[in-house]
């Protein structure tokens, strides 16, 4: 275990307002939101289908009158239809992560990307940096927004960052090392590589400076922080957001690491019931929603993440008054986060329809057997595909390997199978089986 | 001068083999030789049977992905040298094997080998105008129903 103890630290005093300053606060800021997302004529579509004169909509309550947005309505807008501002005040764009055929686009203006680094600072203060501290980034850089994001936040901060990006784990050891760097910022189960890395190669813990690290960018577990802590010897501290509301800073863990608050002065958050929209009491489990407050280029409206969480409004040890939010624990959606990278299973058998000859009946099993997550996709054999000559057989499945690796950019097992023996559905298929958060 | 195969589709299971087997007893198949190409994960069965058509209607109706392919039977002494000298023929031709088996003919003196090719029609001509006795589905019943 860490021998690191972060005291507690808080960096705004919006994140301690009290709920009637700070829900007086969300009002004014929707208010002005919703008057912005009337320059996007998606918005005026919607409100104007809905029934909803923008005026109309004063109170934080009124906000459940407003439609929902989804990610289709945002790849319906692509590039930029959802643009409040005119272009020449963009300052940067950044997309989401998914690999495949039309991303979704998100710009931020100087001021958006002002408030989204002091986001992103809020929580890497509350877990621990301090402007003394040193801080490796192996996120990638690009279009996702965890490498830029946390990079501009440690700035923010006053510490110093050193921008390895992804991969290379001997690099990234030898940057630790020689830097003595403080903290890591990447993925948890990149981390968990780093650590297998030193384990193996019998660096000694002292080699390292580390105290602790932050981990964004997929789903993890309670399970995963013990080990990673007890391997490294240091303090994780978990983050969460999504490009399409802001990118990470939307929420993270305090010192007290139980539960992730929600930058509220920032966003409105609702919990709804998936299938019936309807929002879930306190505490269970649900469908994060999110309305952004203070964005200028792209302002979004209850915006449904397919992420399932619960929120805790009770008041946290550390004084913030934010709500916080539990890890994610699943989809309300069937998207699966691979190595970072978010895949759908439409997108398998959008790859299996390219291969001739094969079923669109597939079954995908993920799993994390050695630290690294191995995907398994079962595709039914037919007779047009099958031969009795191994060579066309191997060719085969090296024709769905790549389809595969073309549409999603990940490698997958391919694993032939009798006919008729994956499950058919009625209705909603249920074709992932993942082993990793059991 | 071809003679039909019936390949089909094993997934490595306990008991998938046997049901296959199963089935074609019941339905009075009877199978002359048999081979199993196996990989990790799933096995290629090929057949050659009494009723190939029948055979994989059956098959088909439980469930089994079966295909019916070509081969060419070679009839050879079953003596040293056999394969060999057939290999000969086809590689001065330029043909390669895809997948071959054999098995000997109930009198003993005699082999035959079942052989895939890349170019089937080529490789038979091949064999023939080198006078190999090239079998098809009658005379290999002939020989093996003895």
């Amino acid at each position: 275990m860490s021998k690191f103890v972060v005291e507690n630290r808080i960096r705004d005093k919006e994140e301690s307002l009290s709920r009637a300053e700070l829900e007086s606060l969300q009002t004014s800021r929707l208010r002005k939101t919703i008057e912005q997302v009337q320059q996007i004529p998606f918005y005026q579509k919607r409100f104007a289908e809905a029934g909803i004169a923008p005026g109309k909509i004063q109170t934080l309550d009124d906000l459940q009158r407003l439609p929902f947005t989804t990610k289709a309505d945002l790849r319906g807008e692509y590039p930029l239809g959802m643009l409040a501002v005119d272009k020449k005040d963009v300052a940067r764009y950044h997309g989401s992560s998914g690999t495949t055929g039309q991303p979704t686009m998100v710009a931020y203006t100087q001021n958006d990307l002002n408030m989204w680094s002091n986001l992103c600072a809020r929580f890497l203060t509350g877990g621990g940096l301090r402007p003394e501290h040193s801080v490796q980034i192996a996120f990638g850089y690009g279009l996702f927004t965890g490498g830029f994001g946390l990079h501009y936040g440690v700035e923010r901060v006053g510490a110093s960052v050193i921008p390895a990006a992804a991969g290379n784990t001997p690099k990234q050891i030898m940057l630790m090392m020689d830097m003595q760097v403080d903290a890591l910022v990447c993925t948890p189960s990149y981390a968990l590589n780093i650590s297998e890395f030193i384990i193996q190669n019998d660096i000694p813990r002292n080699a390292l400076n580390l105290k602790y690290a932050h981990f964004g960018g997929e789903p993890w577990t309670e399970d995963m922080r013990t080990r990673i802590e007890d391997e490294m010897g240091i303090l994780c501290f978990n983050n969460y957001g999504l490009s399409e509301v802001i990118g990470p800073g939307v929420s993270g863990e305090c010192a007290a690491r139980d539960g992730m608050h929600i930058a509220e002065d920032a966003f409105i958050v609702e919990c709804i019931n998936p299938d019936t929209l309807e929002p879930v009491d306190p505490g269970e489990e649900g469908e994060l929603v999110f309305t952004s407050l203070s964005k200028e280029a792209m302002p979004i409206i209850r915006y449904r993440t397919r992420d399932i969480a619960a929120l805790n409004p009770e008041p946290c040890i550390c004084g913030r008054t934010h709500v916080r939010m539990s890890r994610v624990t699943g989809r309300s959606d069937d998207m699966l986060i691979i190595k970072g990278v978010n895949v759908y299973p439409s997108q398998i058998e959008q790859a299996l329809l390219r291969v001739k000859g094969t079923a669109p009946h597939y079954q995908i099993e993920v799993d994390r057997p050695d630290r690294k997550d191995v995907v398994s996709v079962k595709v039914e054999m037919t007779e047009e595909s099958f031969s009795s000559s191994m060579k066309d057989m191997q060719e085969l499945k090296d024709r769905i390997d790549r389809a595969i690796q073309t549409i999603t950019g990940l490698r997958m097992n391919i694993e032939l199978v009798s006919p008729n023996t994956l499950e058919r559905f009625v209705g909603k298929a249920q074709r992932v089986v993942d082993h990793r958060c059991g | 001068m071809k003679l039909k195969q019936l390949s089909v589709f094993l997934e490595n299971k306990p008991g998938r083999l046997r049901e296959l087997c199963a089935l074609l007893a019941d339905n009075n198949i009877n199978m002359i030789t048999i081979s199993l190409a196996d990989t990790e994960q799933f096995g290629i069965l090929r057949l050659i049977v009494s009723d190939c058509e029948a055979a994989k209607n059956i098959l088909e109706e439980k469930g089994f992905v079966a295909k019916i392919t070509e081969v060419i039977a070679v009839e050879v002494n079953d003596e040293p040298g056999g394969l060999r000298d057939v290999l000969q023929v086809e590689e001065a031709a330029g043909i390669s094997v895809e997948y071959m088996y054999a098995f000997t003919i109930k009198s003993g003196e005699n082999a035959v080998l079942l052989f895939r090719f890349d170019d089937m029609d080529k490789a038979v001509d091949a064999l023939q105008s080198t006078g190999f006795k090239v079998l098809d589905s009658v005379a290999l019943f002939q020989r093996t129903d003895g």
